[in-house]
């Protein structure tokens, strides 16, 4: 297939268009060429699926609620390796940020006297999650298209960027192919800012959606720039049982209970406190545990969520989408029954290094790379750290796409557009062609089925060396497979066979990243637990990872976590 | 459960030429959804086969088509369901769109449609924007939940009758984005959204067939919304548009003499000269089947039904 070349270039190119992507596209205002390329119409991003709410301490539930505790909160969240100087940013920008989604017309869930209403969520002491009943991502995502629509943004819909392009610490643009018409095309830019969302199809049950592939990490991590904290693969407590379909926290925060197959709310074992709104990381550690030691229902795989003693009206009014996604993948009615559910592979906290300002940095010292940026779930503040709490991620990427589009327009009104390489598009194009042509026996199917599998069993929510490094030559098997993949579709237009094998690659890589990391730190800390090393280690592991790309596979280095206001100190809930 | 046909219609831009329907079997387990089975048709038989997909749980919006004839999401749809009713399963890509290439569809005038109807909230200019939330009612928040719901895949459009015959009809899911704003309490742009909804193409010409509202996977219920722009319309004053004359014709004639006196109705209706002289020929067809009685005959319960809008005009 030869494949003409036709290059576009723009101030200000944002790849993704979730929440991080299009509130980043409305900060850079007027009087700039902005332009957004997304694989997904935006409307079909996965923060779309977003259900149980957006984290901002308006104390309209508790007036007690404040930005200080929000902040010991997710710090304490993130078991301290978040980076605190980041945290007090964003929640302190958080109230500000609902009341401009409001103001834009998003809905939210009321209170009898018209403002906001908030319900409680896992890990937060106090009531701050603003929702639309369970609807929440998709309310704020329908919001922002208007926003777009309203402001004309120029959007490359279905465009599916390949690779970023940097040379001298510099980024000049990407590459990327036009789905519809099988062209590949460079786009030059003054700045770039990916916000490509989150990763978590590497693993069997998730409730990510296909599209969630790491093409954003990749592409920078292909560029030179290191990944960071990626060892950190945050489970979801109740993900519908097989499907890995989220059952949000929601359903907690309204009251629901997690039941064992002897009916006990088996939390009380685990965290006494907080009970089943204790955070993630825990919860799910709790729900395996239950299930490991055959307490699981009928001794199976999964335990249950009951709603119903929140009764239909509550559930009508607050969880109707949850309602109706049980009964429709799992048969289940829950005003009558309990919910089936199991840990669902559900948010990466790690990813590309960044600023406060979206800035993407690629070194411990945090060596800027000039014109590129980040934000949403694709990068790594970080605010996160080794565990998020649940709602702490839209805030993110409506707080950062915010921060960083405002950054990025800065910078690039001052620049001209940087000069591109001569081969600018060449691994691109390599790549595609060598899809398109090559001659093997292995279906992208069968690699993925077996990548997924294996991650689950062996870089889930417990882990041992053991299992990490039979993990890593599983890989690297896979990705010897991989060499011979073959795919049937060879043509031009809309060909999403192609576009499969491309994420399947995306997959293979990444997976490595995870589990490399993981072998290496050796404690627990937040989501990373390891069975041989059942301590967090602050001695020798309060520091972020960073993971460089290599002939031999990833190089680890590690830089400082930024310690403000809290001393680490023992989680207990 | 067992081996599973499906007949998926296939069409290649590249190759061109009408559509066909291919064959293929697959072994479903309990549980599969349509979208499992279409992945593995293309994991396992023929990586050719094309469609959207992303969420795979029945919120981004990409998977809706034709199956069995009728529009649905793939990913929410239980193969065992249409077993029960169909021996095999037929996907198609939705109606009234143009095909790009097998099940996907070309969505540029879907989407065209929705940025004509001024598609964000226009709040109150005179209103100076406040420090915090707006504040809103948790009934004026309900009445626009549902229509905020809707995930954009346009099942709707699908099988909307009028657009089928006009393809200048707005559709449902414009109009229902319409009721979005026109229903919220923090927009203050009414006058001029239904200024231009009163128009051809828009709230008027939908013939009320219900199938949006049927087909719709969220239950937004674009029909209803439709109504209840008529309604603002109809308060608003709006009432010179055909549609709005036919409404209020109806309800002169019923109210009248509790029956429907359907030859007085388009004259009603239509206004200027020009276009009541052209349904002469019309009224002489209808006379000559005899459905143009020169007097009604009086039918039973008719005072039942003057009382009842003598009621309702009271109230
Ligand atoms: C089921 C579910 C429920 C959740 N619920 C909550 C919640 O209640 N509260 C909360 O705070 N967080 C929640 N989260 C997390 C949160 O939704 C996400 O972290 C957040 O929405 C990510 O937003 P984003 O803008 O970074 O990415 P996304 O919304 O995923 O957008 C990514 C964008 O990148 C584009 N893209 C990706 N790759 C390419 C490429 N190669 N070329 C071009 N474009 C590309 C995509 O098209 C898309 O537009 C939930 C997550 C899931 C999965
Ligand atoms: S795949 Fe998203 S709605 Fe079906």
């Amino acid at each position: 297939m030869a494949m003409e070349e036709e290059v576009f270039s723009h101030d200000l190119l944002i790849v993704g268009a979730g929440l991080a992507g299009m509130r980043a596209a409305i900060a850079a205002g007027e009087g700039l060429d902005v332009a957004i390329v997304s694989k997904l119409h935006p409307v079909r991003s996965h923060s779309g699926a977003a259900q149980g709410g957006i984290a901002a301490s308006l104390g309209n539930s508790d007036e007690e609620d404040s930005w200080e505790t929000h902040m010991f909160d997710t710090v304490k969240g993130s078991d301290y390796l978040g980076d605190q100087d980041a945290i007090e940013m964003m929640v302190k920008d958080a109230p500000g940020v609902i009341y401009e989604l409001e103001h834009m017309g998003c809905v939210f869930t009321r209170m009898d006297d018209g403002r906001v209403a908030q319900r409680r969520f896992g890990g937060h002491s106090k009531p701050r999650a603003c929702f639309a009943a369970d609807w929440t991502g998709h309310t704020i995502l329908q919001v922002l298209y208007e926003q777009i629509m309203k402001r004309r943004v120029r959007v490359y819909e279905e465009w599916y960027m390949v690779s970023l392009i940097v040379r001298d610490n510099v980024c000049r643009g990407i590459v990327a192919y036009d789905i519809d018409q099988g062209k590949l095309c460079v786009i030059r830019a003054k700045a770039v800012l990916f916000a490509t969302g989150g990763y978590g199809r590497a693993f069997k049950i998730t409730s990510n959606a296909h599209a969630n592939s790491g093409d954003g990490i990749i592409a920078t991590y292909r560029a030179g720039i290191p990944l960071e904290d990626m060892e950190f693969v945050q489970f979801h407590p109740t993900g519908l049982w097989r499907q890995g379909i989220l059952v949000s926290e929601g359903a907690r925060g309204e009251g629901a209970y997690i039941l064992n197959n002897d009916g006990e709310r088996f939390m009380t074992n685990y965290a006494p406190e907080m009970m089943e709104l204790a955070p993630r990381d825990l919860t799910s550690r709790a729900i395996q545990t239950e299930i490991n030691e055959g307490r699981g229902i009928g001794g199976q795989d999964y335990v249950y969520i009951d709603l119903r003693h929140l009764g239909k009206e509550r559930i009508l009014e607050r969880l109707p989408q949850i309602h109706d996604l049980a009964y429709d993948f799992t048969g289940v009615d829950c005003f009558e029954e309990p919910i089936p559910i199991q840990p669902t592979a559900h948010y990466s906290m790690g990813g590309i290094p960044c600023t406060m300002e979206g800035q993407v940095t690629c070194d411990p010292g945090n060596t800027p790379i000039k014109g590129f940026f980040a934000a949403g779930e694709c990068s790594c503040v970080s605010v996160h750290g080794a565990n998020r709490l649940g709602t702490n991620s839209l805030l993110e990427a409506v707080v950062f796409g915010r921060r960083a589009g405002t950054a990025a327009s800065e910078y690039a009104k001052g620049e001209v557009l940087p000069e591109l390489p001569d081969d600018a598009n060449q691994p691109a194009r390599e790549e595609i062609e060598w899809v398109l042509n090559n001659q093997g026996s292995e279906s992208v199917m069968a690699i993925k089925d077996d990548l997924q599998t294996s991650m689950m069993e062996n870089c889930g929510i417990f882990r041992t060396e053991e299992q990490l490094k039979s993990q890593l030559a599983t890989i690297s098997k896979l990705r010897e497979r991989f060499s011979k993949v073959k795919i049937d579709d060879k043509g031009r237009r809309f060909n999403t066979d192609l576009i499969g094998a491309l994420e399947l690659s995306r997959l293979l890589e990444f997976s490595d990243i995870i589990v490399t990391g993981a072998v290496a730190r050796q404690e627990c800390r937040g989501s990373h637990y390891r069975t041989d090393h059942p301590k967090r280690d602050d001695e020798n592991w309060l520091k972020h990872t960073l993971a460089y790309r290599t002939d031999d596979g990833p190089r680890l280095e590690y830089k400082p976590v930024t310690i403000t206001t809290y001393q680490p100190e023992e989680r207990k809930y | 459960m067992a081996e599973v046909r499906f007949n998926i219609y296939r069409l290649n831009p590249e190759t061109g030429g009408d559509g066909r329907f291919q064959e293929y079997k697959v072994e479903c387990e309990k549980g599969d959804t349509v979208l499992d089975c279409l992945n593995k048709i293309k994991g396992e038989q023929d990586g050719t086969v094309t469609y959207r997909m992303s969420c795979r749980s029945a919120i981004c919006g990409s998977c809706a088509m034709r199956i069995c004839g009728h529009t649905r999401l793939a990913c929410s749809t239980q193969v065992s369901g249409l077993l029960e009713i169909y021996e095999e399963i037929t996907l198609e890509p939705l109606q009234n769109f143009p095909v790009i290439k097998d099940l996907v569809v070309d969505m540029k005038a879907y989407w065209e449609k929705i940025e004509a109807i001024m598609p964000y909230m226009v709040p109150d200019a005179g209103e100076p924007v406040p420090e915090k939330e707006r504040l809103q009612s948790p009934e004026q928040f309900d009445t626009v939940f549902e229509v905020a719901t809707c995930i954009r895949c346009s099942a709707c459009v699908s099988d909307c009758t009028s657009l089928e015959a006009d393809d200048k009809f707005l559709a449902p899911a414009a109009l229902a984005k319409s009721f979005r704003f026109a229903g919220d309490s923090r927009d203050a742009a009414d006058k001029e959204r239904l200024t231009e909804l009163v128009k051809e193409g828009g709230i008027w010409d939908c013939v009320r067939c219900y199938e949006c509202t049927q087909v719709c996977p969220k239950d937004v219920r674009p029909a209803e919304h439709i109504i209840q722009l008529r309604e603002k319309a109809l308060n608003n004053q709006m009432e010179k548009s055909v549609g709005a004359r036919h409404v209020l014709g109806f309800m002169e004639s019923v109210g009248h003499s509790g029956q429907l006196d359907e030859g007085k109705l388009p004259m009603f209706a239509v206004k200027n000269i020009g276009a009541k002289i052209s349904m002469v020929p019309i009224g002489i067809k209808m006379f000559l089947k005899g459905k143009l009685p020169l007097k009604h005959k009086p039918i039973p319960g008719a005072e039942d039904v003057q009382r009842i809008y003598k009621k309702l005009e009271g109230e």
